[in-house]
């Protein structure tokens, strides 16, 4: 820059050093300089989501197919899909899916957490090795519950048969409706609980100790101390946790689809794996979109209440 | 005696928590242990319904890794993933960066809106939007190919990274980048040099997680690619090894098993980046 601006007054051209400053002295003002920090990502967000989710809209008021664009047919598609009965079990599924994996998490997350923050040894290891199933890509462990849930071969059976819980030879986890879905739940429970435990064990250790020590000195149990200390402290993450993990669990693809691709007789299909077998495996992109969107008013929910709850912040 | 009473209890309210611990450790490691012991038995055992299966009497072999390299095209998955990961990952960081600095620090007209436009996409499962993507990649020109998967990973990376780095960027105090100013380095040498440096964890949380994202990714590998050779280990090992017979235990849980080492040897390298990590995405946000 400097060789530049001493070859352009050699040259005579004053002028132009002052350009280069009035530019500089333009690019250095703040809100010149933060919009253009932020254009990279906008532009991303807007070619790359905002647009997607506008043509998500086009495409479910069409008939759109693979290699076939469309014409437009109004609600049609929608229409189809609320008459339809593997939809409406979609949509079922969706729910005890969600309910029950979430009200797992939430619990079991707690409870592992206020474990966790006691003074063991190993803290490290532990939480290191309770962390894992989060890590780990959740297509490929996916693949060893699979095994796992294995109609001959399972090692869930297999231990169950020889404690005598069950007789054999059991049942066929991922061939039968409600077994099916327990074995979904179980899966997601076990991917998203180190999640719960690490961010409520973030929360707990923010409580300052001397809440519990006044707690004691008035005479409260331990029990007591979770209920009126802890618990009500620990509201703020919680509420965060969980519509994190509601929009996340409800849109949920990877375990689904691995494991029981929907079935057994559409038992365990959930919107995202609905979409996927309508829109791309059967090439009807309207209707696989317009199931997608269904998955917007709960994200949207989430959307709210959490800007509602950094807002009040 | 009262001490000693004390002690006493104090050691058995550690027997009672790690004995709850246990059953949590258990649930989750088992299913890896299994994968791996899985992964080096023999066909026989594999599927002899009489034999323990927790781990291996028939002596452990390496044949279903062997299947991996020589019969399947595992090690061009892995390089795909690698690619993918690092390129989408570092495009993303330099954008979030960017974005991030200017969220939090910077004051003009609409900061408070982006700041909030930002945090919606990060909430956007990429379920959502997984079939209109599909037509833009085939528009680009990209279809099939890992650059598609280049191309879209940052739609979850960035809103990511953007929300983590923000919160690092508040932590450096306002007087350093003040005084920098006032020196006359300019805006950009001020975050570069000074800001940056100072957020390096957060930049350091911010890859490790974008990494790692784009690496387990799934549903877009799986719809934008469908040549084997240019599918990333994920989806290489879910779809491509799953053959007609029903043998295939063995090689699937040692492609499992391949395909995740290189994210456990970064997780167990920088654990402690993973937790603060982890806590500050979601709780600060």
């Amino acid at each position: 820059m400097a060789v530049s601006q001493r070859a352009l007054e050699a040259a005579g051209l004053g002028g132009g050093r002052g350009r280069l400053e009035r530019l500089r002295q333009w690019r250095e003002q703040e809100h010149v300089f933060g919009y253009g920090l932020i254009l990279p990502a906008l532009v991303l967000l807007t070619c790359l989501v905002a647009y997607p989710f506008g043509m998500a809209i086009y495409f479910s008021l069409s008939d759109y197919w693979v290699g076939s664009p469309g014409q437009f047919v109004g609600l049609t598609n929608y229409r189809e899909i609320l008459g339809n009965d593997v939809f409406r079990q979609t949509v079922q599924n969706s729910f005890v899916f969600t309910g029950f994996a979430l009200t797992l998490k939430t619990l079991l997350g707690v409870w592992l957490a206020v474990l966790l923050a006691r003074d063991v040894r190993f803290k490290r290891v532990l939480r290191g090795a309770v962390l894992l199933p989060w890590v780990i890509p959740t297509a490929l462990s996916t693949l060893g519950w699979w095994w796992m849930f294995d109609s001959l071969y399972s090692v869930v059976n297999w231990t169950a048969i020889r404690l005598g819980l069950i007789s054999a030879p059991g049942p066929n986890w991922l061939g039968q409706t409600n077994y099916a879905m327990a074995a979904v739940i179980i899966v997601n429970v076990w991917r998203g609980l180190p999640f719960f435990a690490i961010t409520v064990l973030a929360g707990l250790m923010s409580i300052p100790r001397e809440f519990y020590e006044a707690a004691e000195v008035d005479g409260a149990s331990s029990r007591q101390r979770f209920w009126h200390v802890t618990l009500p402290l620990l509201k703020p993450v919680l509420a965060v946790v969980i519509l994190f993990s509601t929009i996340f669990t409800f849109s949920d693809f990877n375990i689904v689809q691995i494991l029981t691709r929907g079935g057994p007789v559409n038992t365990t299909h959930l919107f995202a794996t609905l979409a996927y077998q309508i829109g791309l495996q059967g090439g009807n992109l309207g209707q696989g979109a317009a199931i997608s969107l269904f998955l917007f008013p709960m994200l949207a929910m989430v959307v709210f209440l959490q800007l509602r709850y950094i807002r009040r912040d | 005696m009262a001490s000693a009473a004390s002690v006493r209890a104090r050691r058995l309210r550690a027997a009672l928590t790690y004995a709850n611990l246990t059953p949590f450790v258990f649930f989750a490691l088992f299913p890896f242990y299994f994968m791996f012991v899985t992964s080096f038995k023999r066909n026989a055992e594999l599927y002899n319904l009489k034999a323990v299966p927790f781990w291996i009497q028939t002596g452990a072999i390496t044949d279903h890794y062997d299947f991996l390299f020589r019969r399947t095209e595992f090690l061009i998955w892995m390089k795909n993933s690698l690619i993918v990961s690092v390129i989408a990952m570092s495009i993303s960081l330099v954008i979030a960066i960017l974005a991030g600095y200017s969220l939090a620090r910077l004051r003009y007209r609409g900061v408070g809106s982006f700041g909030t436009a930002v945090f919606i996409t990060y909430l956007v499962p990429p379920t959502l939007l997984f079939l209109p993507l599909s037509q833009v990649v085939n528009w680009l020109g990209l279809s099939d190919s890992i650059w598609a998967l280049v191309v879209t990973y940052p739609t979850f990376l960035v809103p990511f990274s953007t929300w983590l780095l923000m919160g690092y960027f508040r932590t450096v105090p306002r007087e350093v980048e003040e005084c920098a100013l006032v020196d006359g380095a300019s805006r950009l040498q001020t975050l570069l040099r000074i800001v940056l440096p100072m957020a390096v964890p957060g930049v350091v949380c911010a890859a490790l997680f974008g990494f790692t994202l784009c690496w387990n990714e799934f549903i877009y590998a799986l719809t934008f690619v469908s040549q084997s050779g240019n599918k990333t280990a994920v989806v290489g090992v879910t779809a491509d090894l799953i053959r007609g017979d029903i043998y295939y235990w063995g090689s699937l849980m040692a492609g499992a098993v391949l395909a995740s080492v290189p994210i456990v040897v970064i997780y167990v390298w920088f654990l402690d980046y993973y937790v603060s990590g982890l806590t500050a995405g979601a709780v600060k946000g």
